[in-house]
């Protein structure tokens, strides 16, 4: 005897439940637990001989649901106070279902909707966009803390004339550096490191904008670029947006 | 008047980008941003109107010639190899993204009761889905959005394209 297996495949707990609800024409907002929860052990255990990957998620709501149960047959909690009318234990799972579903239907949606490549076509578009460092021409590699520290050393060194380092009252703060830095980014797509530094060469500015690029590229928001070893360091935003 | 919808027409045709009315307004003298947008909604009539194989849409904010979606069929015997499709995972992942941004991993995680990690990955290097920044709580989590690219491939001029949920909810009702 021969059987044969058609098995869904789900896109996780949340769906294997909702294709349980639908498979056996349940009313979402009132699910038989025992029900439920004997179909979906079943599905695990199923799943499980066929040795399919079993993520963690779908014992977690395997225990999710048995404790519902379990919550089902006890008598309400007296302690919990007579004003509340002990809330339904299934509450949440039925809100986290339904919030599921329409993310499902979302999803639908814009899988219908006419895509890029696939029907609607722009004029004799490659596959992808180029990205702002691949239509500089030359080939620009990604640069690392080292290479901006060296950069770094450079342009101070350039500008280190004592006359020049005057005290300035003006308060500038690392956030509002940064802030300005992703400004100018968004607006220019590519800025050079001496560029973003501007004309204006008093030392704290030039620290301020070095570690605001370095904050900014630890939080991958911006990404550096070279030409080849001592060209000129361009900065990205990490996306375009 | 109907130099400057040629102008912009040739605009269009040209530009790798949806083009938007602030770089015409850039490129054509003496002209405003009302006057450009005016311009481009003539220009959409007139595709629309002759039948036209191509039409002009607005995506993600510019404007762009696009064929028409029922005439893929014949495009697709021109172009080699399948388009690359998203897998429903993925289709999920973004759509929580797209309608609940800027938002961390562990919400995603959440609504679609999985580990996401992998299938954001994935968005994440199509360049549909980018880190906006990070949240202001412990642990700094990472909070992510939708791209330019996201619109640019779905279609959209804007987000607000987009049914909303209440509509998607009240449809299951």
């Amino acid at each position: 005897m021969s059987y044969e297996i058609k098995l869904d495949i789900f896109e996780g707990p949340l769906d294997l439940l909702l294709y349980l609800i639908r498979k056996n024409e349940i009313d979402i907002y009132n699910i038989p637990i025992a029900l439920i929860t004997a179909q979906y052990l079943a599905y695990l255990e199923m799943m499980r001989s066929l040795n399919l990957d079993l993520a963690g998620e779908y014992l977690v709501l395997a225990s999710t649901l048995i404790h519902i149960k379990s919550k089902l047959l006890l008598p309400p909690d007296e302690s919990e106070g007579e004003e509340e009318e002990g809330e339904d234990p299934r509450a949440e799972l039925v809100q986290q279902l339904l919030e599921y579903q329409i993310f499902k239907e979302a999803a639908l949606r814009l899988e219908n909707r006419p895509l890029l490549e696939r029907d609607v076509f722009t004029r004799g578009a490659p596959g992808e966009a180029p990205s702002a460092a691949e239509e500089e021409g030359e080939a620009m590699m990604e640069v690392g803390v080292f290479e901006l520290v060296a950069a770094f050393r450079r342009i101070v060194a350039g500008f280190d004339r004592p006359e020049e380092l005057e005290i300035d009252a003006e308060k500038m703060s690392l956030a509002d550096r940064i802030n300005e830095i992703m400004e100018m980014l968004s607006e220019k797509q590519q800025m050079t490191f001496v560029e973003l530094i501007g004309d204006r060469t008093d030392r704290r500015r030039i620290i301020y904008t070095f570690l605001a690029i370095l904050e900014l590229m630890k939080l991958r928001m911006i990404r550096a670029y070279q030409s080849g070893p001592f060209g000129a360091i361009r900065l990205f935003l990490a996306v375009e947006g | 008047m109907e130099e400057k919808v040629a102008i912009i027409e040739a605009l269009i045709f040209a530009s790798e980008t949806p083009l938007t009315a602030e770089r015409v307004v850039e490129i054509l003298p003496g002209t405003d941003k009302k006057e450009i947008v005016l311009l481009f909604g003539e220009l959409v009539r007139e595709y629309e109107q002759r039948g036209s194989g191509v039409c002009l849409r607005e995506i993600a904010g510019g404007f762009q010639f696009r064929t028409r979606a029922d005439l893929a069929p014949w495009i697709r015997k021109l172009k080699t190899g399948r388009p690359a499709m998203l897998s429903q995972a993925a289709l999920e992942t973004l759509a929580v993204v797209a309608y609940r941004q800027p938002l961390v991993k562990a919400e995603i995680d959440r609504i679609r009761g999985v580990d996401v990690s992998g299938a954001l990955k994935g968005l994440l290097e199509k360049k549909l889905v980018r880190i906006v920044g990070r949240k202001d709580v412990p642990g700094k989590p990472i909070i992510y959005g939708t791209t330019r690219k996201f619109l640019e491939v779905f279609n959209l001029r804007d987000l607000s394209e987009l049914p909303t949920l209440r509509e998607l909810k009240d449809l299951q009702e």
